[in-house]
């Protein structure tokens, strides 16, 4: 069973997803139970990969390949390393609370939102495997299809408007990706990463691949200024699809770039890592502000999602001026391993905030943040988790949010101070707008008469966020096994970043 | 004087002519209410015609009646694929004719004799056999589009088609009396030679501009593309599937018939004219399908960008780029069938079901035609997993090999334009509520069910197989 693990990890949930829709509507608690069961499955194998990846080993693991395409030479080809491994988890994690999350919250078509959701599921799940660029971009794109009837479906009433932009803006980005993997393939005869990072380009080339590929990720991320469909998207999907695209979806992008942009264009990489580091700023501090003035709860968040993110991609490409300027690689490594943190640290957080707003959103069928107010003296329960979930946004010290951000502040204070000093605004806006945000809702007085009739929250929705709340202080208190997971994988992506192809 | 290897190397094309005649025979003397028999009868014909061609497939590409009939591998696989949508074609429409008082013998024997047509096209040896096959394949088309008669939309359409297919034809036979007066033969294959060894050919490119023209006509190519629209939307919906899946295999047959096989050593100066077409197309069809409110129209505009994109493929001009043209032909084929399928599925007595509006809410009605259709638009729109992504792939692959990147980005910003008119048609049917008051009943024939589920999974199933197809397509290409 190992030697597929990594398939039966991708296959499981889109073939799960057939039973599922079978139940049909008539059946929508044998649909719930099925993918619920499906789901957990999905979860237990993937702790399989914890027992089964050597974590000192940064070389790619559990390898899978199957010629796919005879004629063209391209693999069905799969394998892990440290950080994979970290998305994955992340990935069945949500997996799981999603499911949960939705439970009666979804009752029109219960068995196609399930559906959707676990295929969904497989195919990210793939994205991170994938050691073949074709396959890589199949799962990559697919991927949108189960995202886009989410949206379309069970979101908000300008659902139309922003899951059109969504899928259009990503299929945008992607395309001309998809450009540059031809001419890579043409040129290399191969479309498997390894053989594509080894492959020597001209400056030339590599300006032009780095922007294609930054397209295609940097809209996925999203970076300043594509980041625009982001807001709508969170806005009006249902809340499960808010939680995968900010927990899981978003992380995606910062992973292309590991995999694309750092190991088959280094050189256009560290000549354009301003721009890059540039964009991330920006994202920080003015995203930031942007935050500060919203008054849709999944706004806000979505914002400072955009906001968090900055710090990956400021992770990753601080690396190059460290490396390759200042000859620092130690400092790199820190702001690259800062960089992974965040990704899953943010992953638990935004989910949690997403998940929050929609124990809310149920009870209210508001998302505005002036409808609510004294939300703790009715709800205290929630109370508690809101806060605890709102200081790790702001990055408090002993949540997840914490660590990432440290460690890439820390290595860009290497690179040049004033990036640093940028980066540190975080913490002063980051806190603004997410404890501002907080006390509107949750203190003071209820005013508005419906919440005083609101309930607090019930098991179903406890178990989703003790869940969220364990992984984000666990990560806070206690980052090293996750470092250590990814701490190799991280080492051998910093030596790369060294190696010059012209 | 032919002898009878000439005649076993056309056998499928003459049985079929033969069961054709036998079944215009059948079908005068039978009553109406046995009309089942005919239906069955002609599926069973076209099986074992499908049969026949794979069965005396020579290894080695063979020439009869002094070369005017190829029968090689090109040949082999277009006939299979169009043989195969034509089954395809015959098994379903039985009550959508029946319910428009079209259920008539002629429908099956006008079809057969089209797909001969296409059959004689494709395997084309001599310039003669290329305008025999083009006009019993375009003559049976005018006919079949015509064939609800009492419909003023369909009679206009037949017009149209006739008159603007009359102009290319003439268009194709002066091109080829140019080439005729420039090298003094009609055979492809001494025409190859010919061309290779004419000083300037002058006379020999305008020959060629005008055979390019009724290979445009015949693809549906821009700025040649007038005649598609109309006739998609005034055809019955049955005759329209058929139009929009085997013609476009005979298209490319005549494409790479007329271009490669003839014209070869020209490939510097067509390659330009083709890429001139296909950008053409790509911006016409994408641009003007995101205005249309009918949607047969839109997939017909929708068939004027793929023609652009298999054009991508047809301007590489060597064997790569041939076999990514006729993968994309053979996928294009399964879209247009599947797609014109749901149409036909979802349409009942008195009721077309043509306009994008008439699926809004399909998957409250019937979830199972709505993820049909959805496979169909994705694939389309080129998003994978599904088969119509791998075809562009492919193309933009071709196009790029050629040194012409340009095109292929071309190519992938007219896709993210497409993109949109796709998604409104799974918009319509997933995220709108049906209109109240209006119905939406199955078309209850489980055959029809079958097929169709069977050709719209097929494209799920050949974007996760394509190797295989693949694999064939560049087989019969030899480098």
């Amino acid at each position: 069973m190992f030697n597929h693990l990594l398939s039966l990890l991708i296959w499981l949930p889109i073939v799960g997803a057939i039973p599922v829709l079978l139940a049909g509507s008539g059946r929508p608690n044998t649909a719930r139970w099925i993918s619920l069961l499906v789901a957990v499955l999905t979860f237990v194998l993937s702790l399989f990969l914890l027992t089964q990846h050597n974590p000192a080993d940064s070389s790619k693991q559990l390898g899978e390949s199957y010629l796919w395409i005879a004629s063209l030479g391209v693999h069905y080809g799969l394998a892990v390393d440290g950080i994979s491994v970290a998305l994955i988890l992340l990935t069945t994690f949500v997996g799981i609370l999603v499911i949960v999350g939705a439970w009666e919250v979804i009752q029109n078509k219960p068995h196609q939102y399930m559906a959707a959701m676990l295929v969904l599921e497989g195919l990210m799940i793939g994205v991170f495997c994938a050691t073949d660029a074709l396959l890589f971009y199949v799962f990559f794109e697919a991927m949108l299809i189960p995202m886009f009837i989410l949206i379309g479906i069970w979101g908000g009433p300008r659902r139309v408007y922003a899951t059109l932009k969504f899928f259009i803006y990503t299929f945008l980005g992607s395309i001309f990706m998809l450009v540059g993997l031809i001419y890579l393939y043409l040129k290399a005869g191969s479309f498997d990463l390894a053989t594509l990072a080894a492959l020597p380009l001209s400056m030339q080339e590599q300006t032009w691949l780095f922007f294609a590929f930054l397209a295609a990720f940097a809209v996925k991320v999203p970076m300043v200024p594509v980041h625009t469909w982001l807001p709508d998207a969170h806005v009006e999907a249902p809340t499960g699809g808010s939680v995968v695209l900010a927990a899981v979806m978003l992380k995606i992008g910062g992973y292309g770039f590991l995999r694309f942009s750092l190991p088959i264009v280094p050189d256009a990489s560290e000549a354009y890592a301003w721009v890059v580091i540039g964009l991330s700023l920006i994202a920080v501090v003015y995203i930031g502000y942007v935050a500060l003035v919203q008054e849709d709860m999944k706004k806000l968040v979505a914002y400072s999602s955009v906001a968090h993110m900055g710090f990956v991609t400021l992770g990753i490409f601080i690396a190059f001026m460290l490396v390759r300027g200042a000859g620092n690689a130690d400092a790199a490594k820190l702001g690259m391993q800062g960089a992974m943190v965040q990704m899953i640290s943010h992953g638990f957080v935004s989910g949690a905030m997403f998940s929050c707003i929609g124990v809310l959103y149920d009870r209210l069928h508001s998302r505005q943040i002036k409808d609510y107010g004294g939300v703790i003296n009715v709800m205290p329960w929630f109370g508690f988790f809101y806060v605890l979930f709102a200081m790790a946004n702001s990055g408090l010290p002993g949540t997840s949010g914490f660590v990432g951000e440290f460690q890439v502040i820390l290595a860009s204070f290497q690179a040049n101070p004033w990036i640093a000093l940028f980066a540190a605004f975080t913490l002063i806006i980051g806190a603004a707008y997410t404890l501002w945000m907080v006390k509107r809702v949750l203190w003071g007085e209820v005013t508005n008469p419906h919440v005083a009739e609101m309930k607090d929250i019930n098991g179903r929705e406890a178990f989703v966020l003790i869940a969220f709340a364990a992984a984000v202080v666990a990560l806070g208190v206690w980052p090293q096994p996750l470092i250590h997971l990814m701490d190799s994988s991280v080492s051998a992506l910093v030596q790369q970043l060294g190696n010059h192809k012209i | 004087m032919p002898n009878i290897n000439d005649i076993l190397i056309m056998l499928p094309e003459l049985y079929l002519v033969a069961a054709a005649c036998l079944l215009l025979l059948l079908d005068a003397f039978m009553k109406p209410e046995q009309r089942g028999l005919l239906h069955w009868l002609s599926i069973a014909v076209v099986l074992v015609a499908i049969y026949l061609v794979i069965s005396g497939q020579p290894e080695q590409p063979v020439r009869a009646f002094g070369g005017m009939f190829v029968r090689d591998g090109v040949a082999e696989i277009l006939k299979v694929f169009a043989l195969l949508s034509v089954a395809m074609i015959f098994v379903s429409p039985r009550y959508y004719l029946a319910d428009r008082k079209l259920y008539v013998g002629e429908f099956y024997t006008l079809m057969i004799f089209a797909v001969i047509g296409v059959m004689l096209l494709v395997s084309a040896g001599n310039l003669i056999t290329v305008y025999l096959g083009l006009e019993l394949l375009t003559l049976s088309s005018y006919a079949l589009v015509a064939l609800n008669r009492d419909s003023a939309l369909s009679s206009e359409a037949a017009v149209k088609y006739f008159v603007l297919g009359a102009l290319a034809s003439g268009m194709l036979l002066y091109g080829m009396s140019m080439v005729y007066g420039a090298t003094a033969t009609l055979d492809l294959a001494t025409l190859h030679n010919a061309a290779a060894h004419t000083g300037v050919p002058t006379l020999l490119l305008f020959g060629m501009i005008f055979m390019i023209i009724g290979i445009g006509f015949k693809l549906g190519a821009a700025p040649f593309h007038m005649w598609i629209p109309d006739v998609y939307q005034g055809a019955p919906t049955a005759v329209t599937i058929f139009i929009g899946s085997a013609p476009k295999l005979a298209a490319f047959g005549m494409a790479y018939r007329l271009l490669e096989s003839g014209l070869g050593d020209l490939s510097q100066h067509w390659q330009q004219m083709l890429a001139a077409l296909a950008v053409l197309s790509l911006a016409i069809g994408n641009l003007v399908a995101i205005v249309q409110t009918n949607l047969k129209r839109l997939l017909a505009y929708s068939t004027i960008s793929h023609m652009g994109y298999l054009l991508l493929g047809l301007v590489n001009a060597g064997p790569e780029g041939y076999a990514s043209a006729l993968f994309y032909a053979i996928s294009y084929a399964l879209m247009g069938t599947a797609a014109f399928g749901v149409i036909m599925a979802l349409a009942r007595a008195g009721f077309e079901c043509e306009n994008i509006d008439d699926l809004k809410g399909l998957n409250q009605r019937s979830p199972w035609m709505a993820f049909l259709m959805m496979l169909v638009m994705f694939s389309l729109a080129g998003v994978p997993p599904l088969f119509g992504f791998f075809a562009k792939f492919l193309v933009l692959q071709a196009a790029i090999h050629a040194g012409m990147l340009w095109l292929a980005i071309v190519g992938a910003v007219f896709a993210i334009i497409g993109l949109y008119y796709y998604l409104r048609v799974v918009k319509v049917m997933y995220f709108d509520a049906p209109v109240e008051g209006t119905e939406m009943k199955m078309q209850q024939d489980p055959a029809m069910r079958l097929v169709l589920s069977l050709n719209a999974l097929s494209l799920l199933v050949l974007g996760l197989a394509w190797g295989p197809l693949l694999g064939w397509c560049k087989s019969v290409f030899p480098g």
